[in-house]
C-alpha cells in the first residue's frame, strides 16, 4: 500500500505537513465565516434605529468569567502540546483533560446564561441584537463541542498512536491547539462586542 | 515549527506570562466599558483591546512568531478579504442610505 507522504515531515517547497497547511487553510474559511457573521453585525447595528447597551441585557461578569475559562484552557492546551514535546504522556493527560474540563465549565456556563434568558422570554425572535446575540454565541458554541469531541478523542483512543507514531501524534496535538486557540480568539471578539458596546 | 529545537520550560514560561497579560486586558476591557466614554471612543478601546489579545493569541499561543512564509501569508490574505468584506457591507449600507431602515 502506497503511504501518504508529508504527514510528518514537512513538503520541500512549503517547509510544511499536510496537516499544518490544511488546518491553516480550515482556519481562513472560518475567519471568513465568523466574518461574515460580524459583517452582519455591523450591517445590523448600523442600520438600527435603536440598539440596546450589551450590559444592561447581558451578564458582563459571567461573560468576564467564561472569558478568563477560554483563555485558561487555551493555555492548558498549548501545554498539553508542549508536554508530549518533552515526551511526557502523563502531563499530556492532565493538561489536555484540564483543556476538556474548562471547555465544559465554559458550555455549562453558557447554558445558565442562555436559561436565564429564556425564563424572561428574551428568545432569537425578540429583537434583532437578540437573534445575532444567539447566533454568534450558539456557532461558537457549537465550535467548543466540536473541539471537545477531537480533544476527547486525543484523550482517549486516538492517544495510542503515541506508542507508534510520537512525532505524528505531537503534530496532531498540535494541529488540534490551533483550532482551540481559534475559538478562543473569536471569543476574544465576540466578548466586547456583544457585551460591552 | 520543529518542536524538538524547541526550549520547553522558557517557552512554557512565555504562555504563562501570555496568559497573564491576557487576563489583565481582559479586566482593562470591562473597566473601560463601564467608563462614560463618547460611543465611538469606547468602540475603538475595546476593538484595539481585542486586537491585541488576539495577536498575542495568534503570535504565541498559534505560534505565528515562529511560523513559516506561506502560513503567514494565507493570514495576510485572509485579512485582506475580511477587511474588503466588512468594507463592502459598509459601502453598501450607506451606498442605500439605510441608516434606521433596519428593524
Amino acid at each position: 500500500m502506497t503511504e501518504i507522504p508529508y504527514t510528518v515531515t514537512p513538503r520541500e517547497d512549503t517547509g510544511l505537513n499536510n496537516a499544518k497547511l490544511g488546518i491553516w487553510l480550515f482556519l481562513a474559511s472560518e475567519v471568513m465565516l465568523f466574518g461574515g457573521l460580524f459583517s452582519a453585525y455591523i450591517f445590523l447595528r448600523l442600520g438600527a434605529a435603536e440598539w440596546p447597551d450589551g450590559s444592561t441585557v447581558l451578564s458582563v461578569p459571567i461573560a468576564t468569567f467564561n472569558t478568563l475559562v477560554l483563555i485558561a484552557s487555551s493555555v492548558t492546551m498549548v501545554l498539553s502540546w508542549a508536554a508530549l514535546v518533552e515526551k511526557d504522556l502523563r502531563k499530556f493527560r492532565r493538561y489536555l483533560g484540564l483543556t476538556i474540563l474548562l471547555a465544559v465549565v465554559f458550555l455549562v456556563v453558557k447554558g445558565f446564561e442562555y436559561n436565564e434568558k429564556f425564563s424572561h422570554h428574551l428568545y432569537p425572535s425578540h429583537d434583532t441584537f437578540m437573534a445575532i446575540y444567539f447566533t454568534l454565541t450558539g456557532l461558537h458554541a457549537l465550535h467548543i463541542i466540536g473541539g471537545i469531541v477531537v480533544n476527547g478523542y486525543f484523550l482517549g483512543p486516538g492517544s495510542r498512536m503515541w506508542v507508534t507514531e510520537p512525532q505524528r501524534f505531537t503534530n496532531r496535538i498540535e494541529i488540534a491547539g490551533l483550532y482551540w486557540h481559534f475559538v478562543d480568539l473569536v471569543w476574544i471578539f465576540l466578548f466586547p462586542v456583544l457585551y460591552l458596546l | 515549527m520543529t518542536s524538538t529545537t524547541h526550549d520547553s520550560s522558557s517557552h512554557n514560561r512565555i504562555y504563562l506570562v501570555v496568559f497573564g497579560v491576557l487576563a489583565v486586558l481582559t479586566v482593562i476591557t470591562v473597566a473601560a466599558g463601564s467608563l462614560t466614554l463618547p460611543a465611538g471612543l469606547g468602540i475603538v478601546i475595546a476593538l484595539i483591546i481585542a486586537g491585541v489579545k488576539g495577536s498575542l493569541v495568534a503570535a504565541y499561543f498559534m505560534h505565528l512568531v515562529s511560523e513559516q512564509k506561506p502560513i503567514l501569508w494565507l493570514m495576510v490574505a485572509t485579512l485582506i478579504l475580511l477587511l474588503t468584506l466588512f468594507g463592502l457591507f459598509i459601502l453598501a449600507f450607506y451606498d442605500n442610505g439605510a441608516i434606521g431602515h433596519v428593524a
